[in-house]
């Protein structure tokens, strides 16, 4: 029964939709205000309907309702009831009614933080995000719903698959997707500009918070997925340029080009063609990302054909988003204009510089993305695009990107002075090039790339100095160094965390590449290994029983000069439902080094093949995205936006007057 | 500057970034795109000498050794037409298993071995890698094999 009523929420949400998406953008078309003002009540009721629809899945979970294919597909009675839960998103069917649940969010948000835009623009966008939840509804109800029933019912689950089976798999898809989607409202935003054919300053700063919180939580979903990665394939990797991640990773480049793009369409009126097709590029990619790694497209192009009408939809339904927002931006463009001049040699110019690169890199990776799927499809033969293709091609694109987030903040909008800069930054340059060349020396191996590596963190880290010194005594009335501090708005802190969030980053990415160690090693029991300076003593394994497992435990004693440093318990396990082996990592993080043992296979006599690694500055990787994400926060917690909420009625016939079409 | 050189210089800055992006990426693509050959091929050497690739195919049951270092161990890999003998030194994925489908990276010896360097994990235990599942497809519409053990469960 309850099935059902999630069915039947589904089926009503998708009329709701329907009429979300339909009247108010023919009503601001028309400028029937009775019409638009259908969006807003719209929109929460299908808020109210998906969240139905999404309790009454949980609930089939929760009861072990094993009549619902999903269900029975996707968990088991032992189980444990948290892993029941997020078993929810952990297939296709569900994952895609979290996408519309967190869709709907955003909408209700979009609903509730909106007073102070013009009622079209409001309309507008919340009708383009009604229409897009018309197209996932439409893609669940007919092909893939959550809620078909298995009848029979099936006396027990099949389980889910062990490696989701994990506190980071609970979390990291609902935030990975609260960035996906959020994107859905700076697209809505831009076509809703093109629709209206007005784009100003203003509609730059109300798209600027939403983007934002968007990247947030992508960047911390990116992150967490590649934490995942990690810890639970076993492999001490964090990234691997696989097509999964890919699909991750290139909305975050289309999502930090925006940022950026907009900051300056929100400044300067500038580049505000660019940041529409940005807006659009980025849910684009949002989309063919969830497509790619729910759809099976990815594992295996067959997917196609198992399930023809699966792919056919997503097919017809990538092209007519994707398809229908190009064709309405080069119809409408033209009349939104470019916006104000610029100098080469400005801050206007570096960002563009900046996103032309990150335009690159986000082509070249997804060229190596789809490259393989598409010479598959065509039968001309089977390939794969390995890490070596991403590496070489990636770091000559960041690295003058880097070079310019170091500028760029101190050049003068419309017109630098190329040698003023040169001069105020050349301590900034003098200092990282000497500390970049010198640390790794100190650190008894010297190698080109760790050199290059450090120079970037360096040079931001420097850059970031340089310009807060400058801010700071240009700060007028400020007094004391904290009086001058709170005098910085919120954005500009935002952007130096942010900023000194990627420097982390790449001293991770550098000193991990580096330095790292690793070593197979078979091992007896009471026999050393000594890998970076630590003494592993492998003290022999013990059975331990889980909840849904049996796992042979390894103890494995670390010591360093002599002296104790930490237990690590490793375990190799075999979960009973799908009878899949699985390694279980024993971590010792800490903050300049992780240690990180796996067992591989037992041998004769009591003895394990065992991978050890010794990962330098490992962590400072996802350090580093969370600072990001902590930078993005605090932008938006700045006051002109918090200004932008409150100021409500009476601004707004001025704005509404901005807003109005151009041509009627 | 006037605008309209500005322009020129602008578009010119840009078609030179695509260049750059474009020498780099056929460049990478040029020496890192690994093909995927079958079983049946590298045993009748239709595949590059001294250079990495890509074999697929089922783990023959009972063919995996292990030497006395415990790392380095052998097993054959099969299209159920034509065998070949791989070599790896580590350790094997939590999914390898013998009948089951595989996928190696690395390269042909002068012997007819192949050495990898890398052997492939997946995510799912009925899943079979598609180059895997393709191999075998091809071999038995070659009509070299029945086709009882011939599972293929792509997910």
């Amino acid at each position: 029964m309850i099935p059902e009523i999630g069915h039947y929420a589904l089926i009503l949400a998708l009329c709701v939709a329907v009429v979300q998406g339909v009247l108010p953008i023919y009503g601001a078309a028309v400028r029937n205000s009775s019409l638009m003002a259908v969006a807003k009540p719209a929109a929460r009721g299908q808020f109210l309907l998906v969240l139905t629809a999404f309790c009454c899945l949980g609930y089939a979970f929760a009861v072990k309702d094993f009549s619902v294919l999903y269900v029975a597909a996707t968990s088991n009675s032992q189980l444990p009831l948290h892993y029941r839960l997020a078993a929810i998103w952990g297939a296709h069917e569900g994952s895609l009614l979290l996408w519309m649940f967190i869709l709907s969010i955003w909408m209700v948000a979009v609903s509730f933080f909106s007073t102070h835009l013009p009622e079209a623009m409001r309309a507008r966008i919340l009708g383009v995000m009604g229409l897009v939840s018309v197209g996932f509804l439409l893609f669940m109800l007919t092909v893939s719903n959550p809620f078909e029933r298995l009848i029979p019912a099936a006396l027990d689950g099949r389980d889910l698959n062990p490696l989701l089976q994990d506190p980071g798999m609970v979390i990291h898809p609902p935030m990975l997707y609260m960035g996906y989607v959020g994107f859905s409202v700076a697209f809505s935003f831009a076509i809703a500009a093109l629709l209206g054919g007005t784009l100003d300053a203003a509609w730059a700063r109300w798209s600027r918070p939403w983007t934002t919180v968007a990247w947030c939580f992508m960047t911390v979903g990116v992150a967490m997925g590649s934490g995942w990665a990690y810890y639970e394939l076993g492999w001490g990797g964090w990234w691997f340029w696989d097509p999964v991640e890919n699909a991750s990773f290139m909305p975050w480049l289309a999502g930090t080009a925006l940022m950026h793009s907009l900051a300056v369409t929100d400044k300067r009126g500038g580049f505000k063609a660019w940041s529409v097709l940005l807006a659009i590029m980025a849910f684009s990619l949002s989309l063919l990302g969830t497509f790619l790694v729910r759809s099976g497209v990815l594992t295996s192009v067959h997917a196609f054909a198992t399930d023809p009408k699966r792919g056919l939809f997503i097919l017809v339904f990538l092209a007519i988003v994707i398809g229908g927002s190009l064709v309405l931006y080069a119809w409408r463009a033209p009349r939104v204009g470019l916006g104000g001049g610029f100098a080469l040699i400005s801050r206007e110019g570096m960002l563009l510089a900046n996103n032309v690169l990150l335009v690159a890199a986000l082509g070249s990776v997804l060229l190596g993305t789809l490259y393989p799927l598409f010479l598959d499809a065509l039968d001309l033969g089977k390939i794969s695009v390995g890490p070596p293709y991403f590496d070489t091609v990636f770091l000559p694109l960041m690295t003058p990107a880097i070079f310019l987030m170091g500028i760029g903040p101190l050049a003068q909008w419309k017109q630098a002075s190329l040698p003023a800069l040169a001069i105020r930054l050349r301590w900034a340059f003098g200092v990282s090039l000497v500390t970049a060349v010198v640390v790794p020396w100190l650190m008894g191996q010297w190698t080109p790339l760790v050199t290059l590596g450090l120079l970037m963190a360096f040079w931001i880290l420097a850059t970031i100095v340089v310009d807060l010194r400058e801010r700071l005594l240009q700060a007028e009335g400020g007094g004391s160094i904290g009086g001058r501090v709170a005098l910085l708005p919120r954005a500009y802190w935002g952007m130096v965390v942010a900023h000194a969030g990627v420097a982390l980053f790449i001293v991770g990415v550098t000193m991990v590449k580096g330095f790292e160690a690793e070593q197979d090693v078979r091992m007896n029991v009471g026999e050393t290994a000594t890998l970076g300076g630590y003494t592993f003593r492998f003290d022999g394994t013990q059975q331990v029983n889980g909840p849904n497992y049996v796992a042979a435990r390894g103890t494995i004693h670390v010591s360093q000069d002599g002296k104790e440093v930490t237990v690590m318990y490793p375990e190799k396990r075999r979960y009973f439902v799908q009878n899949q082996t699985m390694t279980e990592a024993a971590i010792a993080t800490g903050l300049l080094r992780d240690l990180y043992v796996s067992l591989g296979e037992p041998l004769e006599g009591g003895a394990w093949s065992v991978r050890l690694y010794h990962k330098p500055f490992i962590d400072w990787i996802w350090g580093g995205c969370l600072v990001m994400a902590a930078g993005g926060i605090l932008a938006i917690s700045d006051r002109r936006y918090r200004l932008a909420w409150r100021r409500k009625e009476a601004t707004v016939p001025v704005e509404a007057q901005l807003a109005r079409p151009t041509v009627t | 500057m006037k605008p309209r050189q500005k322009r020129f210089v602008l578009i010119g800055l840009g078609l030179v970034a695509l260049a750059v992006a474009a020498a780099l990426v056929l460049n990478a693509f040029q020496s890192n795109l690994v093909f995927f050959y079958t079983p049946t091929q590298a045993a009748n050497g239709d595949v590059p000498q001294g250079r990495s690739f890509r074999i697929g195919g089922m783990v023959e049951a009972g063919s995996l050794t292990r030497e006395g270092d415990g790392l380095t161990v052998h097993f054959v890999v099969t299209d159920m037409a034509k065998r070949v003998p791989v070599t790896f030194k580590g350790i094997l994925p939590d999914l390898f298993k013998e009948g089951k489908g595989v996928v190696a990276q690395g390269q042909l010896r002068a012997d007819g071995g192949f050495f990898a360097s890398e052997v492939l994990a997946k995510h799912d235990e009925n899943y079979m890698p598609p180059e895997a599942a393709d191999a075998l497809a091809k071999a038995k519409t070659a009509g070299t094999q029945s086709s009882s053990t011939l599972v293929v469960n792509p997910r």
